[in-house]
């Protein structure tokens, strides 16, 4: 088969399950709804309880599984091919634990107003990672013509645990209720409950899928090292930059969406290799469409398994996926 | 194996180890089983038991037993409080010394109280304590009629048991007035609120069938819309929301830095809920709200207020 056949086959099988994930996710829940009530145009929308439960709870919800999911999957990804580790997520280089300490500095400081009628967590984590995005950019530039990927790995890994130890700080200082709450935003939650987080989410995924969309073939010549990439042609350090920004961006705007989801980054982009291979125009569409569809599975569990209770999202991944990544470090290679 | 091991043992232990039979080696056991209970039972004496003379240096690490003392008329003795304390403002002259997850124990001892009031579940402060020995008074909360109980305890071992009977028995009484005015009345059901994040529906949380938020409602003529929920508290979805129809939506906080307090026009868009469409959406706000103490009557009846308005008319 020819390699754009091998491509369009990956885009259609996976794209189909990813669709198909996502269209049967909101049909289940912790209550049953009837669809023939939801699509029901007698009775108003603001009155029609099953209709808001499909369309204001659960739609939105598994949307933003999708756009989370894909972009923890695809960041993956790409700093797993950026940094040649295969253990790096998208967490490896201080994003989250910058978003995180947005998030927890918002939660704590009670910023009840808001920022022009948005809710301040997801903004102020946002914020959070672009700040750790640009000390580990900083720094790894510092010193070095382009990226030194091992700067980045170190700086990123120095920078994850300095900002554990603020955020531990910070809900040192916070009262009680305070501090469980911010300990719940680390656990990931996707009940967004409405359409303006997605909105407001889009468009730094969609630019970081833009940058995606240039990358697989360059990946799959920086993978073997930069030398052989170069001599064939491949700009290494905006390569580099290119898949550092992106992907950063991509996992500071999903996880100011859903919180620090965990595993996503590394069971996905495995899974999918296992797969369809190591070929980066292959497995990073693939592993988008998938880590949509584990992310909406996996929140669908989280919402239906002890109903009406909650499972928070990141403890299902983290269940389905911290066994996994153990097998992933001992088995042959 | 056996022959070589006992004259070594025996040489450390410095004791002829052919008189270790096994029964002597079970009566041992046993003494030691009793000794431990003895030493036990003894500790958690000196924690229960009233101590002979009033104590004079007390140190309240919860807001609502620092409430307590104060009302129950102690206060003067009271020396040290916990950093959340606000109520009285009185309190706030004390010295801090910490709250319920990060009690400053060398503070606490650097003031040489002879009682400190410690909460159940502070066990590494009840151990630190203990060592120390200095008296404490335990109690731990699980529902409404367990606030006025406590304040007949301390009271009690605070050598003001006269005062503090009169404050649970006034609590008490007016509970009881709240009750009978409601009594009868439709029972909204209702959505018990005690947390959301700003402008969202995100992070909600809501009181379950269980703790003094629930059995508040109960009093003020509600029934909880968690009913089913044996727990404190339960992460409510919005699906959530809507799926439990809640008439009435009561958000209960503390008076933290928003001092606007939450906008509730977050819940439009959840219009199916006949709270959200009859407007029965109401914010109580103050600290003495979410606190478990002698404010707590006043609390309930706020709550029976804005569930049964016409109850309180004159």
């Amino acid at each position: 088969m020819s390699i754009a056949r091998r491509i369009l086959v990956t885009w259609l099988l996976f794209g189909v399950a990813a669709v198909g994930v996502c269209l049967l996710a909101p049909l289940v829940g912790s209550t049953s709804i009837s669809l023939l009530r939801v699509f029901d145009s007698s009775v108003p929308f603001a009155e029609n309880a099953d209709a808001q439960i499909f369309f204001v709870a659960r739609l939105p919800r598994v949307l933003a599984g999708a756009l989370v999911g894909s972009s923890l999957a695809a960041s993956g990804v790409v700093l797993q091919a950026l940094l040649r580790n295969p253990l790096a997520t998208p967490f490896t280089l201080g994003v989250s634990a910058g978003a995180a300490l947005g998030a927890m500095l918002a939660l704590t400081l009670d910023l009840s107003s808001g920022i022009a009628g948005f809710s301040a967590v997801p903004i102020a984590s946002f914020a959070g990672s672009l700040g750790a995005v640009a000390i580990v950019y900083g720094l790894a530039r510092a010193r070095h013509r382009g990226l030194s990927t091992n700067v980045l790995l170190l700086a990123g890994v120095t920078l994850n645990s300095f900002f554990s130890a603020l955020i531990l700080f910070v809900q040192f200082l916070s009262d009680f209720t305070q501090t469980f709450r911010t300990v719940r935003w680390l656990m990931g939650d996707l009940d967004v409950s409405s359409y303006a987080p997605l909105m407001a989410a889009a468009p730094p995924i969609a630019l970081s899928f833009a940058a995606f969309a240039v990358l697989p073939r360059r990946m799959n010549l920086l993978s073997v090292s930069d030398e052989s990439a170069a001599s064939r042609g491949v700009d290494v350090h905006s390569t580099q930059r290119l898949a550092f920004l992106s992907a950063s961006l991509a996992t500071g705007a999903a996880v100011s969406l859903g919180g620090p989801v965990g595993f996503i980054g590394i069971v996905v982009p495995h899974l999918i290799r296992l797969m369809v291979g190591a070929d980066h125009r292959l497995v990073l569409p693939a592993s988008a469409f998938g880590g949509a569809a584990f992310l909406v599975a996996c929140d669908t569990v989280s919402r239906t398994a002890l109903a009406p209770l909650e499972v928070p999202v990141g403890v299902v991944t983290a269940i389905i996926g911290g066994p996994f990544f153990l097998w992933l470090l001992i088995k042959d290679r | 194996m056996a022959a070589y091991k006992r004259p070594l043992v025996g040489l450390v232990l410095k004791v002829p180890l052919n008189v270790l039979t096994p029964a002597v080696l079970t009566r041992a056991l046993l003494a030691l089983a009793l000794l431990t209970l003895y030493v036990v039972s003894g500790f958690s004496r000196t924690v229960t038991v009233a101590a002979q003379a009033p104590p004079q240096r007390i140190i309240s690490l919860i807001p609502s037993t620092t409430e307590m003392l104060f009302a129950m008329g102690a206060g003067p003795r009271v020396i040290g409080v916990g950093n959340f304390d606000r109520y009285p403002p009185e309190a706030m002259t004390r010295i801090k010394v910490g709250g319920l997850i990060d009690p400053d124990v060398e503070r606490i001892i650097s003031l040489k109280p002879d009682l400190v009031v410690v909460y159940g579940t502070q066990s590494d402060l009840r151990a630190q304590l203990e060592r120390a020995r200095i008296p404490m008074f335990l109690y731990q909360h699980a529902g409404l009629p367990d606030i006025t109980a406590t304040i007949r305890e301390l009271g009690t071992r605070v050598g003001s048991a006269k005062e503090a009977h009169a404050l649970a028995g006034k609590i008490e009484a007016d509970i009881e007035d709240v009750k009978k005015r409601v009594s009868g009345r439709t029972r909204p059901r209702t959505l018990v609120v005690f947390g959301r994040d700003a402008e969202t529906l995100r992070g909600i949380y809501a009181s379950g069938a269980i703790g003094f938020l629930h059995d508040m409602l109960e009093a003020a003529g509600g029934t909880n819309v968690f009913a089913d929920v044996k727990r404190q508290s339960i992460q409510t979805t919005s699906e959530l929301a809507v799926a439990r129809a809640p008439e009435v939506i009561i958000e209960i906080g503390v008076d933290t830095a928003s001092a606007k307090g939450r906008n509730l026009s977050a819940w439009d868009a959840l219009s199916s809920i006949p709270a959200v469409r009859n407007k029965r959406i109401y914010q109580l706000r103050g600290d003495g709200m979410m606190n478990p103490g002698p404010r707590i009557s006043g609390s309930v009846r706020r709550v029976a207020e804005v569930l049964h308005p016409e109850a309180f008319r004159k």
